[in-house]
Formats: structure tokens, C-alpha cells, sequence
């Protein structure tokens, strides 16, 4: 398997307070990864800086091998990484229909158009001339990975899908998860719903107070050895 | 009776003028909450513009538009990007503070080379003529064009807005600029263009201003308060609010003037400070989850 994302030696910052250190993390094409850890840990910190939403040092982010750093969160969209944000963020004055097709602004060419997306969450066609606002929670996230698919990612970063969910809900979205690896897309997932995370994926990295604290496949892993890593035990 | 309704349609009338000043104004608060403190004198630049073409190249003042809207929607653009786009991200106060200055450096600029006379853009017969309907009410083609040209100003920019990838994109930098940068809109770029365009619209106001009165390097700042007063009472974020908007400002100036004629702009104001009493979002605000 090709290496899809690098991070090397990646640390971030909110002014002086440091959020992450040193993080090298490697994510492989085709492959789904969990960031899993206690609130605070430096999940969405994370995810920020390899959407661009913070500045990095170039070489400390890698994409496709090549340094992104640095560059604007609209350059990276345009390179073939799409964040979910946490707490969905849709737009409230656009509705649902046109919340998904400001997803496809970059117009980068793929398997995902308004058509496959709607087929991925039939409920949004129903829905689609409604003001974002208006729908559910679950809908909302659905709308907010439609969004996400719409510029045909190479990488999904998906930031606390489950959070404030119903869990029947949170299954439903999870299984649509599977239609989107299949089409090779990786995801990256950050999660605090531990288990959801580990089942969703083959390999798992831990945060903990900006720092990784462990990292494993996911299969046959002791989930007691997580536990200490989670809470710093 | 008749006298009211006259006082009621003139009124009316000017507020559509009003509206116009205020939309390049209105467009750049509600999509990228820049109180753009030069508006006024980019109105008079505008006017100014038109004069000089006018002046060197034989057009009328209308067809000079030709001529002035792109080098106000470039003049906007260029603004934007390199200049107000480094004012955006540290509150409110910096680019109050830089297009404060803007409005100082064009005011002065126009005094040093234009002097400090009036001057006119004159389109000859139209200027002057006008509709007799029955029961005396004279109505003049000028200011009912210009009320026109609002009207078709305001439902053009709802076309953008609502039925355009720029205009959606538009609005959800609006909405939530974080976020559009995150799904892959380059928001300085476009921030840059939504200047461009209300400079179109503010590019039509001063030529449209120019032909109506004398105007003079110093005309900035009034025009200013009242596209303020315009937006502010129709709600902000509100495109035909600051229609609405512009017709109470021109109802009740006008409402004053048939009182005592001294007491025209003061009404207005006065119209302005009520409704910001009773509703301080406006009359239609838009409204936000």
C-alpha cells in the first residue's frame, strides 16, 4: 500500500499554547484510520492542521509525498483532502441541496456527484429544497458527509461523526461509511466514541494531551492497553 | 388628500435613490462585515469618473457608464485584495479605521485636482421632464428612471445570490467564512470580486448622483449617512430591506420638506433614530440560525 498521508514531527499551536507535539502519523491509500483520545487531546487540532485550517511547517505535513504544509485550507481541498467538520457547520442560509453542491466549489472530477450522494442518503433528496437548519441532527451529518463527498476526496477527515447522535442513528451513518472506503477513499476518523471508532477501522492512533500516546492495528487489540493510553494510566 | 399622496409618491421616488447609494454598502457589510467608511466618497469618484469621461471623450453622462463601471469594479477588486483583505481578520476596528483613511486620501485627492467647485453631469431634456397624472401629481422621468434602475439594481443582485454558483458561494462565506475556506472557497478571491461588484452598483449610484445635483469633493460623507440610514432601517443583510429602507428615509424627508422646508434632512434623520429605537435590527432583518 502506497503512503497517502505523512506527518512528520508535526507540532501546532493556538498563539503560545502548544495543542500538538511531534505527531508522525501515516495514513496508507484505501485505508480507514481512528484518532481516538480524551477531550483536549489535540483530535481536531489535528485535523485542522492537515486541512490547512492552521499554518504548519511545509515539510511536516505530506500529501500524496508532497509537502502541504502550510499551504491555504482551499489549495488542500483542491489537492484531494475533505474535512466534516465537528458539529456539522452547515451553511444555515444555503439549503440542503445547495450545501452539497458548495461542496463540489473546487470541482475536482470523481465517482461523487449530487445523484450518488443521494443515493447514499436517500432521506436528503426528500429534504433537499429545506433550509440546512430545518433538518435533524443525523440528518444534518448525513448532509455534512455529502458535502464533504462532493469534492471527490482522496482523503475524508471526518471530525466526531456520532457527537449528540441517537445511536441507531450514528449506525446508519457509520454504515454508509463502508459505501464511501469502497469507492478507495480513506478516511480518518476522530472519534470519542471509542468503540464505533474501532470498529470503523483497521488501525487506530491515540492522543493524548497532544501527544501520541499509542498506535495499532485495530484487530485483536487489547482494549484495557487503550484504556491506559486514553486516560494516561 | 391629493397633496399627501403627491408628498407620499415623491418621497417614495427619492428613497429609490437612496436605496442605490446604500446597496454597494449593504452588499459589502452582509458578506464580508465591512463597514465601509469610504462609501460615500466612492459614490463622488465615481461621479467624478464620469465627469472626465464625459469631459475628454464626447459620451453622455449614461453611456460614460461604459467606461466608469469597469474601472470602479476593478478599483474594488484591487481595494479588496490588496488591502482590505489584510484589514479582515483582526475585528472590526481596522478596516473602519483604513477606509476611514481611504475616505480622507479620495477626498483630498479629488480637492487637489478637480478644486473645490461644483460640478455637474448634465444628459440634457430628460433631466427635466416629466409624467402629468390625473389630480396634479406631476411625476418626473428622472427620478422614476432612477427608482427603476434600483428596483432592477436590487432583483439582479437576488439573481446572483440565489441562482449562481458566485452568489452561493457568497453566501455561505457569509454564513460562515471558517467553514467556506474549509470547502475549498478561496475567500480572499472572492471577497475581492463581492467588493468588485458593489462597486459596480456604487459606479451607477454616482453617475445617477451626478446627473441629479451638483456635486463637490466633500459630497462623500453625507451620501454615506444616508446609504447608512437606508440599511440600517431595512435590516442588514436585507437587499430589498435597504429598498424598503430607502423609501421610509425618502417618505419622511419628504413628509418634513412639505411641513418646512428648512426640516427635510432632519426628518429623515429623525425617521431613522425612531426606527432604531423601536427596532434596533431594522424593519426585516435577515433572519440567522
Amino acid at each position: 500500500m502506497t503512503t497517502l498521508l505523512q506527518t512528520q514531527n508535526l507540532s501546532a499551536f493556538y498563539g503560545d499554547f502548544q495543542a500538538l507535539f511531534d505527531i508522525n502519523a501515516t495514513v496508507a491509500e484505501g485505508e480507514t484510520v481512528a484518532i481516538i483520545g480524551a477531550n483536549g487531546a489535540g483530535k481536531t487540532t489535528f485535523l485542522r492542521a492537515v486541512a490547512g485550517a492552521l499554518v504548519t511547517p511545509p515539510e511536516t505535513v505530506l500529501f500524496d509525498g508532497r509537502p502541504i504544509g502550510g499551504k491555504a485550507s482551499h489549495e488542500i481541498v483542491r489537492l484531494g483532502i475533505a474535512m466534516v467538520p465537528e458539529g456539522r457547520r452547515l451553511f444555515p442560509s444555503l439549503s440542503v441541496e445547495e450545501n452539497l453542491q458548495l461542496g463540489s466549489h473546487s470541482e475536482r472530477r470523481g465517482p461523487w456527484t449530487l445523484k450518488r450522494v443521494y443515493e447514499l442518503f436517500p432521506r436528503l433528496y426528500d429534504l433537499r429544497h429545506l433550509p440546512a437548519p430545518s433538518l435533524s441532527g443525523g440528518q444534518q451529518q448525513m448532509a455534512a458527509v455529502g458535502r464533504g463527498l462532493m469534492s471527490n476526496p482522496r482523503l475524508l477527515l471526518c471530525d466526531e461523526l456520532s457527537l449528540g447522535l441517537a445511536p441507531v442513528i450514528i449506525r446508519d451513518i457509520y454504515k454508509c461509511l463502508s459505501a464511501i472506503t469502497a469507492e478507495g477513499t480513506t478516511v480518518m476518523l476522530v472519534e470519542q466514541d471509542i468503540n464505533r471508532a474501532l470498529d470503523a477501522s483497521a488501525r487506530f492512533y491515540c492522543f493524548q494531551e497532544g501527544r501520541l500516546a499509542l498506535s495499532a492495528p485495530t484487530r485483536g487489540f487489547d482494549r484495557t492497553a487503550i484504556t491506559a493510553a486514553y486516560f494516561g494510566l | 388628500m391629493m397633496n399627501w399622496l403627491n408628498i407620499l409618491i415623491q418621497g417614495s421616488l427619492l428613497g429609490g435613490f437612496y436605496a442605490l447609494f446604500a446597496i454597494g454598502l449593504s452588499m459589502s457589510f452582509g458578506i464580508m462585515r465591512l463597514v465601509n467608511i469610504a462609501h460615500g466618497d466612492l459614490i463622488v469618484l465615481s461621479a467624478y469618473v464620469a465627469l472626465v469621461v464625459t469631459e475628454n471623450t464626447g459620451l453622455d453622462p449614461f453611456e460614460s457608464l461604459i467606461i466608469v463601471v469597469p474601472v470602479m469594479f476593478v478599483l474594488g477588486y484591487a481595494l479588496q485584495r490588496g488591502l482590505l483583505n489584510q484589514t479582515l481578520s483582526g475585528g472590526l476596528l481596522p478596516p473602519l479605521l483604513v477606509t476611514f483613511g481611504i475616505s480622507i486620501i479620495i477626498q483630498n485627492g479629488l480637492l487637489q485636482s478637480f478644486g473645490a467647485y461644483d460640478h455637474r453631469l448634465k444628459e440634457g431634456a430628460i433631466e427635466t421632464s416629466s409624467l402629468h397624472l390625473p389630480g396634479g401629481i406631476d411625476i418626473g422621468v428622472y427620478p422614476l428612471l432612477v427608482f427603476v434602475v434600483a428596483i432592477l439594481a436590487i432583483a439582479g443582485l437576488q439573481l446572483l445570490f440565489y441562482r449562481t454558483r458566485l452568489g452561493r458561494a457568497f453566501r455561505a462565506v457569509s454564513d460562515d467564512a471558517d467553514t467556506a475556506e474549509l470547502m475549498g472557497i478561496d475567500n480572499r478571491k472572492l471577497y475581492a470580486l463581492a467588493l468588485g461588484i458593489a462597486m459596480i452598483f456604487t459606479a451607477i449610484a454616482g453617475v445617477l448622483f451626478g446627473i441629479r445635483t451638483i456635486f463637490a469633493p466633500l459630497a462623500g460623507p453625507i451620501r454615506l449617512i444616508l446609504a447608512f440610514e437606508a440599511v440600517i432601517i431595512g435590516g442588514l443583510g436585507n437587499m430589498w430591506g435597504t429598498l424598503i429602507g430607502g423609501i421610509v428615509l425618502g417618505v419622511a424627508q419628504a413628509v418634513g420638506a412639505a411641513i418646512d422646508p428648512n426640516w427635510q434632512i432632519l426628518a429623515g434623520h429623525l425617521a431613522f433614530l425612531a426606527i432604531l429605537i423601536i427596532r434596533p435590527s431594522g424593519l426585516f432583518p435577515r433572519t440567522r440560525e
